[in-house]
């Protein structure tokens, strides 16, 4: 991209280039492969409590990334994601028990099913903004657990066993529903990631920091904001999924159970908002909180909800906002930055831009 | 006559949604705050109730009214110490701490009053009822709640409309700078508008606790209807949130008579959502903005 030169205002802008990835990030990329290869040998060697726990971290992880797609870039805060996390999980019984598809390809349809419901439900509730919003989603997961937990067919308010899954032995289950938990959590963090390089990330950063103006520049922020719920609801849909098979019985009050949300709010808000980095570090710091503390149950969330409570109030941008402001680190080049390739005019002598004179004078 | 009744039920229950709903709008309209835990401290507006009930030999009627004023100090502290802090910052600040007040709330009442059903007693009243003709019956009980709910959202309407306080409260709701710079505290009035609020929700909550039982996990279903009543009834009119109400009183009661008891509140649902697809700014909307 070159700066347009018709215009004598316009030739006061020095040259400059956007660039986006800068030389640390190639180290952050080795980094992040030599995790995931990591991860994946676990199987390998950990005991079956060990990759369950992890299965219940990864799932955590892309639940929150999906709510920070959405609140963090898209401005649209969600207490209603639950509804997709209960239909990724209803979908796995679908596609698997009903329809008769393997169980681990049901993951993955389980998110589309999600997605499909979510295109015609996301224009009805752009209608409502900020907090209305907020509690417009909530009813959209009420309504779906209302039909589910009403009807006989998906089981009522006993809910189901996932026999597809049930019936695969154990050697082949707990290796596959761990290695589907991986890949829905290093997939949510590349769908951001790729999601934010692409055209609609400019868009999404301009709707962030302030919607009407994105608007007024041409963004059409409608069609952002219904993608990014679109594919939140996937992402939602497939983690959902992902945990109907590691318990392997569903049950709608746990499904639809506004605390999927609240999790994810905690862990985004703890670790930092609007970022890639934000929900890793939250969901670390979430998840060893979970495993010291929750035999404490309500009093964990108490505590976890005083934390959430402050921490919004006190330091919005929450752990990874302070890092970043502090140090100047950011570990995904989703950025744009501008780089001048030349001096500032006023460095150069005049005779170089005559142009750039006259319009001093004039 | 069956249907009639049932609709006439579901008015009358309107009325308590209306009732829910008002200090939601109100608080919407003054400041913008959308306050995500507000069906929460109405439900905590019962436990103290049951609370003072308990512990002083005072009646149900003083300690209703006892948790009507302790809830207008809460609203006035919560707003100036914390809620003030969110407001004029960006729009999703005020949604996440509200929505961790509510989780605070509900898990805070589980772990002082467990998560098991509570009832306050009113006595006779709550199973007395009026006979309107041979086959027309109505409840003294839920027939007082409406005439309540009526009077309450007449004298909030007469208040902002009559009064100089009610006229700070308007300003500050067209316009917060100017508002400040005709001499309005905006903190102060911001403070006023959430103790109002939790006062009127405080009343809500406590004529909800004597009408059915109550726990700490109902705050989201009531936040809920009374958020389906304002936005039907149209933002920034008091009295169309009776008729949000009222609307989904009737839609929730005949869906229940139609098709079993479990579908009655999704009924009510689909309505909202029916009314927010074809008439999105509600019955009366005055203001527009979200």
């Amino acid at each position: 991209m070159t700066p347009p030169a018709e215009t004598p205002q316009a030739t006061a802008v020095p040259a400059f280039r956007v660039a986006r990835s800068a030389r640390m990030h190639r180290y952050v990329l080795v980094a992040f492969v030599a995790v995931v290869v990591a991860l994946a040998t676990v199987p390998l060697w950990a005991e079956t409590a060990t990759t369950r726990t992890l299965v219940t971290f990864f799932t955590l992880l892309a639940l929150a990334q999906m709510w920070n797609l959405l609140g963090g870039y898209a401005g649209l805060i969600s207490v209603g994601q639950q509804a997709y996390v209960g239909i990724g999980a209803y979908g796995v019984w679908l596609i698997g028990d009903v329809l008769g598809i393997h169980p681990f390809v049901s993951v993955l349809l389980a998110g589309v099913l999600a997605a499909l419901i979510a295109l015609p439900i996301g224009p009805l509730i752009f209608r409502l903004k900020g907090g209305y919003f907020a509690i417009g989603t909530w009813v959209v997961a009420e309504v779906v657990r209302l039909v589910v937990a009403n009807i006989q067919a998906t089981g009522g308010g006993s809910g189901k066993t996932i026999m597809s899954a049930a019936r695969l032995p154990m050697e082949t289950r707990v290796p596959g529903t761990y290695y589907l938990a991986l890949a829905v959590a290093v997939g949510s963090i590349l769908l951001v990631y790729f999601l934010l390089r692409s055209r609609v990330g400019l868009a999404l950063t301009a709707i962030r920091d302030n919607d009407l103006a994105a608007q007024s520049s041409g963004v059409n922020v409608f069609r952002a904001k219904l993608l990014v719920y679109v594919v939140a609801a996937f992402g939602c849909g497939a983690m959902g999924a992902v945990v109907a098979m590691n318990l392997l019985r569903i049950q709608p009050t746990a499904a639809f159970s506004i605390n999927w949300t609240a999790y994810a709010i905690f862990i985004v808000v703890i670790g930092g908002f609007g970022t890639i980095e934000g929900p890793l570090i939250g969901s670390v710091i979430y998840f060893a909180l979970l495993q010291t503390l929750s035999q404490y149950g309500t009093s964990y969330m108490l505590l976890l909800g005083v934390i959430a409570v402050i921490m919004a109030a006190k330091a919005p941008r929450g752990i990874w906002g302070f890092v970043e402001k502090r140090w100047d680190i950011h570990l995904f080049p989703v950025r744009r930055e501008l780089l001048l390739e030349s001096p500032p005019p006023e460095e150069r002598k005049p005779a170089d831009r005559p142009d750039a004179a006259a319009t001093e004078t004039a | 006559m069956d249907w009639v009744n049932v609709a006439l039920q579901g008015v009358l229950l309107g009325g308590l949604f209306a009732l829910f709903a008002t200090g939601l709008a109100l608080v919407f309209g003054v400041m913008r705050l959308v306050n995500l835990a507000h069906g929460d401290l109405g439900i905590l507006a019962a436990f103290v109730a049951l609370f003072l009930l308990d512990s002083f030999d005072i009646g149900v009627f003083w300690a209703s009214l006892a948790a009507v004023v302790i809830m207008f100090g809460i609203g006035y502290v919560l707003q100036r110490g914390l809620l003030n802090f969110t407001i004029g910052t960006d729009d999703t600040r005020p949604i996440l701490v509200t929505f961790g007040l509510s989780i605070i709330i509900q898990n805070g009442l589980v772990m002082w009053f467990s998560a098991d059903s509570q009832g306050l007693d009113a006595g006779r009243l709550e199973n007395a009822s009026v006979r309107l003709t041979d086959q027309l019956a109505v409840g003294w009980y839920p027939l007082i709640v409406f005439v309540i709910a009526v009077v309450v959202i007449a004298a909030l309407q007469l208040f902002l409309n009559r009064t100089t306080l009610g006229r700070a409260f308007r300003a500050t709701s067209d316009d917060q700078e100017a508002a400040e710079l005709m001499g309005i505290n905006n903190r102060h009035i911001y403070g006023l508008a959430m103790a109002i609020a939790l006062a009127i929700v405080a009343l809500a909550g406590i004529l909800l606790a004597v009408r059915t039982t109550f726990d700490p996990s109902q705050g989201p279903f009531r936040l809920i209807f009374a958020f389906e009543a304002v936005i039907m009834g149209g933002m920034g009119s008091i009295w169309g949130t009776l008729i949000g109400g009222i609307v989904l009183g009737v839609s929730q009661t005949l869906g229940a008579q139609a098709f079993g008891a479990g579908w009655g509140i999704f009924v009510g649902h689909v309505v909202f959502l029916t009314v927010l697809a074809f008439k999105p700014s509600g019955f009366f909307a005055k203001t527009v903005t979200a």
